[in-house]
């Protein structure tokens, strides 16, 4: 049956589809009511995104959304809503960057090692919410989001140059000191820049995180849960382990996400170290509906967004419309991607039940014949 | 049913109601026009009064206090509905359950009241009681359309009967003239469908052995209470053991434990010898356990995923599933195409979602997944239920063959007849405890339905006269799988002979209905 996959696919892009032009018109119509002219911001976007200076902005911010995205998306399919991402993200390159900057070792091991750090502590930020989730039933929702608060004030203070912080001469940034070179990520050099190896990283475990859900039994048991949590105990999953499990791992890609710009460009973590990764991240996440080749569209999209808005105010629009923008697109994929799936499982039921009579008559008339 | 509900609408045709041609576009609508439905799975809610639950809703009609409790003492009073006004829903057995229903339909106006399934849920007696008020209704003039797959209790009840087989309208039948087994036909196409099975192939080897199994559940206010206490039997290979019982008097949390899903406090749990009582359920699911869940929808199906992962659901570890951790799903499929070939589940596909199939179609592939694994014991609950006739009849085939090949089953449904005809030995279950042990071959859905609410206990023997007719029956038959001779029956078997016989006497109150003209003639 060819027709279902290729009605899955089609409604499967419907739901992106719809809820971008709805996210572009909402966005015209607010350009509007604020007097300015409703298309030219677009344009001057994708006139912006013509640098080759750009795209490499573009294609390495999307890297670390995509593993923001992926560890949002590891939860998700476990119906785990890991709000912790940023947390878990910034805890993690903080602590990896203090490690980092304190030893030294032969390349390839100095930056295996850094990055084992950022997964572990994440996993373990990530793993306090899991913990109490199964231990005590505490929403991770709740747990994840005042863990973010304790992660933002515990960055704060171990920061501070009395404890693991630096603070470089002549300036006002705290820093966690520099990584020595051994412990830098060697990049591919291309006009307009340099694309972090991480980067590349990044997307190669989307293909991990592809095959795990898809070709192993760990992840079968993982979708089951998140389908239906009372029909995977019953076929045998332990749940309570398939939820720490799952949240062990989303907070380990939630770590990897901060590796890119750390390794590849920063090498040390300041004041001045992005926030909210996570939280674009769950946009991204359910945007690109959690799958690995959705995610990385979607991924593209807010970070072309984010960084060809940049330079609209020299033109006189605010750099913010692109955050409108994404504000309105959460809110019609949610919205789109229920109607779609509503109207896909009614429309598959009619359809089923279509072929059935179908059959039926026919068996009827060979009978009679 | 939805569409006359209004929950969904018709493609083409008229509905015509008091000679008017109406269309609904949601079930406000049809109930403006003097339609109700009681559905199946009833719709209150449990921590409010039956008052609240009828107002629910319903506040424009009469108010939410004084003139509300009137017409609802009315109403229960014009029907003999008996209901009371302040009672909890949640202190109400599943009869009163069902009366608050049918009140709640009956004080929205209602003419025409659609029952559906209303008898799957009920005992014999309240299966009486609930005719009894149905003729009330009919008395009073209105109309009521009362959906069931028992042809007894059609029979007995309905003026005038429609058969509907796979969509459409198969014939009518007078219930006056019309024989159940003319009735079957017409619905199946063939003959009926009995679970009655022909010859024992009970043997000796024990396959599940449980021995004094307890289980606690603590109420949120902090209670400890025995869900399930003392429970001893034991199935052999080839043996099928029915459990009867009002629903909630334990079978749930004994599947459970059986299962894995829950830990037992205490008792001993061993299939084929070995001991399971502790282990995870992937565990004794890999030792060969089989398992069609009371409720598919929450514990037997990915609704949402195709049929192929539903296949694999419950036995990812298993061939020809995964291989080494790594799932194979060309075999996976291969072999749900195999079942959906030899189970005859009806789709167009493997990769159509699991919700897109009818129930019973769906209950055909959990079979077929659960008998593909050649389990050593297979836990049935209701497997039945909700399940076109065809269905069952496919369904209750493929349990006997499976059995005659040595599998044990311990079966647990509300359907009597069900429980009756496929069992080899019955057991009661009655507040978490095994309170009384039948023999299928003599019992009568009535005493086994008395010995459910708790009136009879001990083995259950029928009265003298009873059984000397019953007895050249089973001489006849010669099945022999006696209830006793389980190894570890309840302790009271020997001193129950006069509780026993209160099950006849209990029930003998009732008019005898002629719902199940098998049973009927032997009495």
């Amino acid at each position: 049956m060819k027709k279902f996959d290729k009605d899955r696919l089609l409604l499967g892009l419907a739901g992106p589809a719809l809820a971008l032009v709805v996210a572009f018109l909402l966005t015209s119509v607010v350009l509007l009511l604020s007097g300015r002219d409703p298309v030219e911001p677009y344009t001057l976007m994708f006139e912006n995104a013509e640098f080759t200076d750009v795209q490499v902005l573009i294609l390495n911010q999307t890297g670390t959304y995509y593993l923001a995205a992926l560890a949002v998306a590891i939860g998700f399919r476990m119906n785990l809503f890991n709000i912790g991402v940023d947390g878990q993200y910034r805890l993690a390159a903080m602590l990896a960057a203090v490690v980092g900057a304190s030893i030294e070792l032969p390349g390839p091991l100095h930056i295996l090692l850094i990055v084992l750090v950022a997964m572990l502590v994440g996993a373990l930020w990530s793993g306090i919410a899991g913990f109490l989730k199964t231990t005590r039933g505490v929403s991770e929702v709740v747990s994840t989001i005042m863990l973010n608060s304790i992660a933002t004030s515990l960055i704060a203070w171990l920061i501070l140059p009395a404890n693991l912080g630096v603070q470089p001469a002549g300036s006002n940034d705290l820093t966690t000191g520099e990584i020595a070179e051994s412990g830098w990520m060697p990049g591919l050099d291309v006009e307009g820049g340099s694309i972090y190896g991480f980067t590349l990283i990044a997307f190669a475990l989307g293909v991990v995180y592809w095959f795990v859900l898809n070709r192993t039994r760990f992840g079968f048991d993982l979708r089951a849960t998140g389908e239906s949590e009372s029909a995977a105990q019953a076929s045998g999953v332990d749940a309570k382990r398939m939820v720490l499990t799952a949240m062990l791992i989303s907070g380990a890609v939630a770590g990897l996400s901060g590796m890119p710009l750390l390794l590849g460009q920063t090498h040390t973590y300041s004041l001045s170290f992005p926030v909210g990764v996570g939280f674009t991240g769950i946009t991204i996440a359910l945007l690109g509906r959690n799958n690995p080749v959705g995610i990385f569209f979607a991924a593209l999209l807010i970070s072309f967004l984010e960084k060809t808005s940049a330079s609209l105010d020299q033109y006189g629009y605010e750099k913010e419309i692109a955050t409108i923008m994404q504000g309105l697109i959460v809110i019609s994929v949610v919205v789109s991607y229920e109607l779609v799936r509503q109207y896909g499982l009614r429309r598959q039921q009619q359809k089923v039940g279509e072929e059935l009579a179908a059959q039926a008559r026919k068996n009827k008339e060979e009978v009679a014949a | 049913m939805k569409i006359l509900y209004g929950m969904q609408k018709p493609d083409e045709g008229t509905i015509t109601v008091d000679g008017t041609q109406v269309t609904f576009a949601s079930p406000a609508d049809a109930i403006a026009t003097g339609i109700g439905m009681v559905h199946q799975h009833f719709m209150l809610a449990d921590n409010l009064t039956v008052l609240e639950n009828v107002v629910l809703g319903g506040e424009k009609l009469h108010g939410i206090g004084s003139r509300a409790r009137k017409r609802i003492l009315e109403i229960s009073e014009a029907y003999g509905l008996g209901v009371r006004p302040d009672a909890l829903v949640e202190q109400l057995g599943v009869a009163d359950r069902q009366r608050v229903e049918i009140l709640k339909v009956l004080y929205r106006g209602a003419r025409t009241l659609i029952l559906d399934e209303p008898t799957a849920v009920l005992v014999p007696q309240e299966v009486d009681a609930l005719f009894d008020n149905l003729r009330e209704l009919k008395a009073e003039g209105l109309t009521v359309i009362f959906i069931s797959h028992k042809l007894g209790e059609v029979l007995s009840v309905a003026d005038d009967i429609t058969v509907i087989r796979r969509g459409t309208t198969v014939g009518t039948a007078d219930p006056r003239t019309t024989t159940p087994k003319q009735l079957a036909e017409l619905m199946v196409g063939s003959e009926l469908p009995s679970p009655e099975t022909r010859e024992s192939t009970v043997t000796g080897v024990p396959m599940l052995q449980v021995a004094g199994l307890q289980l606690n559940a603590v109420d949120p206010d902090g209670v400890v209470r025995e869900v399930l206490a003392g429970i001893d039997f034991t199935i052999h290979k080839g043996e099928v053991m029915g459990i009867a019982g009002v629903e909630g008097n334990g079978q749930t949390e004994l599947i459970e434990a059986l299962m894995g899903m829950r830990d037992p406090d205490g008792g001993v749990i061993s299939l084929d010898g070995a001991d399971i009582s502790h282990l995870p359920t992937r565990k004794r699911r890999e030792g060969g356990l089989g398992y069609i869940p009371e409720d598919r929808h929450r514990h037997g199906l990915l609704l949402e995923a195709p049929l192929w992962e539903n296949r694999i659901l419950g036995h990812v570890t298993q061939a020809p599933n995964s291989k080494k951790g790594l799932l194979d799903p060309k075999a996976a499929r291969r072999d749900t195409e195999r079942i959906v070939r030899e189970y005859d589940v009806r789709t167009p596909g493997i990769d159509v979602t699991a919700a897109s199939l009818s129930g019973g179609n769906q209950q055909k592939l959990i079979v077929g997944r659960e008998m593909s694994h050649a389990p050593k014991l297979l836990i049935a609950a209701h497997p039945t239920r909700g399940v076109d006739v065809g269905a069952q009849a496919q369904i209750w085939d493929q349990i006997r063959e499976a059995r005659r090949e040595g599998l044990a089953v311990l079966l647990i449904s509300a359907d009597l007849d069900e429980l009756i005809g496929l069992s080899d030995t019955l057991r009661v279950m009655y507040r978490g405890r095994l309170v009384a042990d039948a023999d299928p071959a003599t019992i009568t859905p009535e005493e086994l339905g008395s010995a459910m609410t708790g009136a009879a206990t001990g083995h259950l023997e029928a009265t003298p006269e009873e059984l000397a007719a019953a007895k050249t029956a089973a001489d006849q038959q010669a099945t022999a799988p006696a209830g006793t001779d389980a190894p570890g029956g309840t302790g009271e078997s020997d001193a129950s002979a006069g509780t026993g016989e209160s099950a006849p006497t209990e029930h003998s109150a009732r008019p005898e209905q002629s719902a199940r003209p098998e049973n009927g003639e032997s009495r």
